[in-house]
């Protein structure tokens, strides 16, 4: 069990980066904290496998530092770190038996061999690899491939982290599942700490206690699934996390009050707050929490319907509200037609405002409590 | 069955044309002088399988077939390892690798008697250059009276021609391999021998099996190099299946006892190829 810290950690693949945008990590300082599982979420080019690369030591950062439990580890070879690596494609060494290649790092490691074969039998049986051990590596499939390579990594029982490259990529969806289970059980047994990336925000959600969103080389936001989810700080996490994402509308201070759309709200004593700054603001809000409703002034927000998709379950209508756009989640029964006028009712508990590209800090009445 | 899918046998016809003109008759017709003995074209006579008799109890044969077994085996023990080796220790990306791969692709252009006779020269102690240099350390070197230095020369000059063809095969299969595999080695602790023992050579088996398998059939057939080179001397000791048999069937005019040897010379390249592919497959199988 390791605590994992980055400090003012930067990376180039330039030998003289001269622009920021030189660099594929700009300035992380992170804590990865001991015995959680956490996602590296972020678009492709974010930035996410630079920072695993870095934490496994492929990669050497070309400013700042990591740490393991205060140790510093910063210029240390993947060699000589306790972390594994899970990869993309499934990467076994094949002439080996399934129980050949779950003992390889040990055997290099000098460990002796009865604790070997031990260690081996424990964690195969939590892979649900033991029927396999003695079989070639090579037949078998990509999903069986992937259990060894992560095998191979909890082998190792000094091992500070796990460290898994979008894993599940090559895996039939249908045995996906079952990897996913395997990978919640072994962290849940063996409390490794497993740091798992993925583009996928389902997987991220459903695998991790922490989720760490990445976007263009900077960590956005690191949270709790629900915390990304209710209070995103940025808003790219807004976008990139649920689905449909959050509606972004550009919105404007007029005295007291937000215009939005063609809605007015009542700011609870916030203007100041909200004049203080000179990026241009926004109007967040999850189409979870909006509804439909009478027009009530000063609480609902008029627009016209634009389209409606049916998801069995439930429905998105989306509503032009001026100029811009927003989607709201709704039940299956609730009566909707394009061309309709309706109003969209916010719950005002999830309704926040962005400055730039970041959330501006409101207190949480500022938009009254009542429904 | 009906008539029209009968007809289909004629789009067969061009290829069976075809390999009857160039292996079945040609092949056919070495078999029908194998079974002869003839003085001329109108003086001859069955003879049976009394040629082959002879033949298996002949000890210039059975000296060649040793000769040729040494000389192959030889060649690829040394040319496989090395071709590997130097794979592995060529540049993997940059302008550098154009370069190193023309270099080495070079001999593998070269004519098969102009590299005898390149050799023939550079091997002389007198004018040429490595048997010069040779000379200057002492030894007294001279290919053809010393049946050693004879052998030495032929196959180092082998080595010379052939061992890029394993280089290239085996540059590529390293290139193909993908990076993970040596990250994750890396992270598993191999140490260079095992990432070469487990990633690596179980990855250049494909290619390396082919290059083997070319290698060898190539080295049984060897011929105008060592004629220009050597001439199988001296005496016989460098005269391999090739020579053996140029001598009967062009020298001796032994048509009949020519063309046994040649189908004997055929079948021992088919059955050492295959056994040898055989047992290659196999302890990949079974690896």
């Amino acid at each position: 069990m390791t605590e994992i810290q980055m400090k003012n950690l930067r990376h180039s693949y330039y030998p003289n980066p001269k622009t920021e945008d030189d660099y594929a990590l700009k300035s992380v300082d992170l804590t990865w904290e001991e015995g959680l599982a956490y996602a590296l979420l972020g678009p492709s080019g974010s930035g996410k496998t630079t920072m695993l690369n870095i934490l496994s030591g492929l990669l050497t950062a070309s400013e700042g530092q990591v740490l393991f439990d205060g140790r510093d580890v910063t210029r240390l070879d993947a060699r000589d770190r306790n972390i594994a690596q899970v990869f993309q494609f499934p990467v076994i060494y094949e002439t080996m038996t399934v129980g050949e290649n779950l003992a390889f790092p040990l055997k290099t490691r000098k460990v002796p061999a009865a604790q070997i074969k031990d260690r081996v039998g424990f964690i195969a049986e939590e892979l649900g690899l033991t029927a396999l051990l003695g079989r070639k590596a090579r037949g078998l499939s990509a999903e069986q491939k992937q259990r060894i390579s992560l095998g191979r990594g909890l082998v190792r029982e000094d091992v500070a982290a796990i460290l898994l490259d979008e894993p599940l990529t090559v895996i039939d969806p249908a045995e996906k599942m079952a990897l996913r289970r395997t990978l919640k059980s072994v962290q849940l047994h063996l409390g490794v700490k497993l740091i798992y990336v993925t583009h996928d925000q389902h997987e991220a959600m459903t695998l991790a206690d922490r989720v760490v969103v990445m976007d263009d080389g900077e960590v956005v936001q690191v949270g709790s699934p629900e915390e990304l989810f209710e209070n995103p700080a940025h808003k790219f996490v807004g976008y990139f996390i649920g689905t449909p994402g959050m509606n972004f509308v550009d919105c404007a201070l007029d005295g007291s009050d937000l215009v939005v759309g063609n809605a007015r709200f009542a700011l609870n004593g916030a203007v100041q707050t909200l004049a203080g700054t000179s990026k241009p603001l926004s109007f967040g809000i999850r189409p979870d929490f909006l509804s439909l409703s009478e027009a009530r002034p000063g609480r609902t927000i008029p627009g016209t319907v634009t389209r409606v998709e049916n998801h069995g379950d439930e429905q998105i209508i989306a509503v032009d509200v001026g100029g811009a756009q927003m989607l709201a989640r709704v039940e299956d029964h609730v009566r909707a037609r394009a061309g309709e006028n309706v109003h969209l009712n916010p719950d005002p508990q999830a309704m926040r405002v962005f400055a730039g590209q970041r959330v501006v800090d409101l207190p949480r009445n500022t938009f009254g409590d009542l429904t | 069955m009906s008539e029209i899918n009968n007809r289909a046998w004629f789009l067969v016809l061009p290829v069976l044309v075809i390999v009857a003109f160039n292996a079945i008759i040609p092949m056919m017709t070495m078999v029908n002088y194998s079974v002869q003995d003839i003085f001329g074209p109108d003086n001859r006579y069955f003879v049976g399988l009394e040629w082959y008799k002879e033949l298996l109890g002949d000890v210039e044969l059975r000296n060649a077939l040793r000769r040729q077994v040494t000389f192959s085996s030889l060649v690829l023990l040394i040319q496989v390892p090395l071709g590997i080796l130097i794979a592995l220790t060529l540049p993997q990306k940059g302008k550098s690798v154009a370069f190193c791969l023309i270099i080495l692709g070079l001999p593998l252009l070269m004519p098969w008697n102009v590299v005898g006779v390149m050799w023939q020269i550079f091997a002389r102690a007198d004018i040429g250059l490595g048997g010069a240099a040779i000379a200057a350390l002492g030894i007294d070197f001279n290919y053809s009276r010393d049946v050693l230095d004879a052998w030495f020369t032929i196959v180092v000059m082998d080595v010379w021609h052939w061992t890029s063809l394993i280089v290239l095969l085996a540059y590529s299969g390293l290139r193909a391999i993908d990076p993970a595999f040596y990250r994750a080695a890396q992270i598993d602790g191999a140490s260079r021998w095992q990432v070469f023992r487990f990633v690596e050579l179980p990855k250049l088996a494909g290619v390396l099996t082919i290059g083997i398998m070319l290698r060898l059939m190539d080295s049984l057939m060897i011929y105008s190099e060592l004629v220009v080179l050597t001439g199988g001397g001296p005496g016989s000791s460098t005269s391999f299946l090739s020579q053996t048999l140029v001598k009967k069937a062009i020298g001796q005019f032994d048509l009949g006892p020519a063309a046994s040897f040649s189908i004997i010379y055929f079948m021992i390249i088919v059955t050492l190829c295959f056994v040898f592919f055989r047992s290659i497959t196999r302890a990949q199988e079974g690896e």
